[in-house]
């Protein structure tokens, strides 16, 4: 079986983020940027089903700026087999809306023909949480989101999922489309020598014009603001003074 | 033009030892120093990832680097801990010195299990008599029949009692550097017994022992290189040994103003962030400039390395006096600018103080790296 992992390039979770001055959006500009974590846990739960020999063959697929291939390689270093590319922006400043990533995956997957796509829950750029849902039902393939296990047994994965108050578990047709939640698996490091061994697999560069799709951005950012800064503390010199400015703040 | 940018490649080794070092040395560190734990399953851990033979060539299980991607990686790897990087660094020592120096059959016996670092290696040259004047170390090897009867004892052995496999320098011939040979000594061979473990300052998360042997009989065959030519191979190991542990005073240095930049940004004194007074920030840039120089160097010296030119071993001096010594500075400033709380465990800073100090003084004093690099000068003049 064939899995498609869809990976995206996104500014690195210990970064300090800070907001453009316009406040038109997150500054990027020579910013660390990573693999989405979602995904990287989305990459192992692929290479740990081909070494269970679930899996036959792992595509990782980025949708974005040139630079991604970078996020390609590091997929291709944990253990994926190969990567497409699929350049949409030219400037790391646009984000590809979720609509537009889960049309242009349909095309890939029209054309690769996996038996599952294995994604991150959500993107922490923009925590949007919307990508594996849109390309589920623009396939018409069910859907297993917030899997914190998984398992493949012929034609069906059973899945354990993250909901509010505990844990679902569902059994799904395949192919469908699993959303990896932080549970389902500690993401290996790539060792050295698959560091090396990545540049020699391959990596095909398409564009989001060869799937048909138009990017362009349905919405409007209004206003990016940083979070408030955290105030100054007080030290209460007892638990009776606590109390009483609890219960002056309203809090108690 | 030289151009100093990291291939994409080298980020990508980087990457992933700063991350190893991050979530797995860092949040252990100072439980392993109080401890004086050996952690021979995170060792394992690193083995997994190609780190245990960086620069050996691949067909017996190494990463087949070079010397500026290793030192790039053991920098990465002490900002999570110098002392477990230093090992680590020494470990790759020794099994370069078995792949380019071993027969056939040693390199097969040995370099595959030392890239997993299932099996641990230490560097014996060190002896009670003889420090920095090495070549006139006493351990003796008597040839008996196939095998060599060894006597002596090592001082200060980084990873004894543990490792599993010994490069024991010995002399076999006359007085002098060519009367030296080198052997790999297996942990259980009879005859051969460890000191305790030392009490010292730093590198406290890996043990330090002697080394004795007692009439030890060693296979001749276990013979590292010709006979006569131990103390050149044990000197070439230090070549790339000094940038190694160099490099890991440079991690180590680099998380200590890393840490101290996010302290003063909080810490408040007079009313406002440390961070926002002049003179503090005046030390803040010297200790980057230095830093920045210190690595500067150290590529320029792995760089030579890489390239066998023949000043490697007077840059390689240079870099280890040079880095080791700027780096402890910028460690000792961390710690003062830290206030009382530097001074306390807890925050880290103490410990990589402890940890540098001995930089300044294994694999060749720095008194000793000044005396290559005056030799060369003189000698250029
Ligand atoms: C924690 C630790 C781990 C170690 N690990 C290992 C290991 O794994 N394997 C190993 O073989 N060794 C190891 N060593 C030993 C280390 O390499 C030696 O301590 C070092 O080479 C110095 O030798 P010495 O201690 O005998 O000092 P000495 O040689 O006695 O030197 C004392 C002082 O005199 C100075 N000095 C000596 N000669 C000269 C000179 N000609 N000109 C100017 N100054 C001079 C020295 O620089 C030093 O300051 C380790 C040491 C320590 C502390």
């Amino acid at each position: 079986m064939k899995v498609l992992v869809p990976v995206k390039r996104v500014i690195d979770y210990n970064v300090k983020v800070r907001v453009k001055a316009d406040g038109s959006g997150v500054d990027l500009a020579n910013v660390k940027m990573s693999m989405n974590p979602f995904d990287e846990i989305a990459v192992e739960e692929a290479i740990r089903l081909k070494e269970a020999g679930v899996a036959t063959e792992i595509v990782a697929v980025s949708i974005g700026v040139k630079q991604a291939q970078e996020t390609l390689r590091t997929a291709l270093a944990m253990g994926a087999d190969r990567a497409i590319l699929v350049v949409a922006a030219d400037d790391v400043h646009q984000d590809i809306e979720p609509l537009a990533v889960a049309k242009i995956l349909k095309g890939v997957i029209d054309a690769e023909e996996p038996g599952l796509v294995i994604a991150g829950k959500q993107a922490i750029d923009n925590d949007m949480n919307a990508t594996g849902q849109m390309l589920a039902a623009l396939l018409g393939w069910g859907q297993a989101t917030f899997a914190s296990e998984l398992t493949v047994e012929g034609d069906h994965a059973t899945v354990t999922r993250e909901v509010d108050g505990g844990l679902q578990t569902i059994k799904v047709t395949l192919p469908a489309i699993v959303t990896a939640d932080l549970r389902l698996n500690e993401p290996r490091y790539a060792s050295l020598p698959n560091i090396m061994k990545a540049k020699k697999k391959p990596m095909e560069e398409k564009t989001a014009a060869d799937y048909g799709v138009d990017v362009t951005p349905r919405l409007q950012v209004v206003g990016t603001a940083e979070p408030a800064a955290r105030q100054a503390g007080e030290m209460v010199g007892s638990v009776d003074e606590l109390v009483a400015k609890l219960k002056a703040a309203g809090a108690i | 033009m030289i151009d100093f940018t990291p291939s994409e490649d080298q980020l990508a080794f980087r990457e992933m030892a700063e991350g190893f070092a991050l979530n797995e040395l860092r949040p252990n560190a100072i439980e392993w120093d109080e401890a004086k734990h050996f952690p021979t399953d995170v060792l394992a851990q690193a083995g997994a990832l190609g780190l245990g033979a960086i620069y050996t060539r691949d067909d017996v299980g190494g990463s087949g680097l070079g010397r500026v991607d290793s030192v790039m990686i053991f920098e990465a790897l002490a900002k999570g801990c110098p002392t477990i990087a230093a090992y680590i660094s020494i470990h790759n020592m020794c099994c370069w010195m078995i792949d380019t120096y071993g027969t056939g059959d040693q390199r097969a016996a040995w370099c595959p299990k030392l890239a997993t670092m299932d099996t641990l290696a230490s560097y014996c040259l060190t002896e009670p008599g003889a420090g920095s004047d090495a070549s006139a170390l006493s351990t003796r090897a008597v040839k008996d029949g196939d095998d060599y009867l060894l006597t002596g004892q090592k001082q200060f052995i980084s990873g004894a009692g543990t490792s599993d496999v010994y490069i024991v320098m010995a002399r076999t011939g006359d007085a002098g550097p060519g009367g030296i040979s080198a052997f790999l000594v297996e942990k259980d061979t009879p005859g051969l017994s460890f000191g305790a473990n030392e009490r010292k300052m730093g590198w406290n998360a890996q043990p330090t022992r002697t080394v004795n042997m007692d009439n030890m009989r060693v296979p001749a065959a276990n013979m590292l290189g010709a006979e006569g030519k131990g103390f050149n191979i044990a000197m070439s190991g230090l070549n790339g040994g000094r940038i190694n542990i160099a490099a890991c005073s440079l991690g180590g240095a680099q998380a200590a103003l890393d840490a101290t930049v996010a302290y003063m940004r909080d810490r408040k004194a007079f009313g406002k962030a440390l961070i926002a007074m002049p003179t503090l920030q005046f030390r803040l840039a010297e200790m980057a400039t230095k830093v920045e120089v210190a690595r500067t160097i150290l590529w320029r010296a792995a760089s030579s390395l890489d390239a066998k030119a023949p000043e490697a071993t007077t840059l390689c001096a240079m870099a280890k006096q040079f880095v080791t010594d700027e780096c402890f500075n910028v460690a000792n400033d961390a710690l003062q600018l830290h206030g009382g709380y530097g001074y306390l465990s807890e925050y880290g800073i103490e410990k990589i103080v402890r940890d540098l100090r001995v930089h300044q003084i294994l694999e060749g004093t720095n008194e000793i790296m000044r005396l290559i690099v005056s030799r060369s000068v003189i000698a250029e003049n």
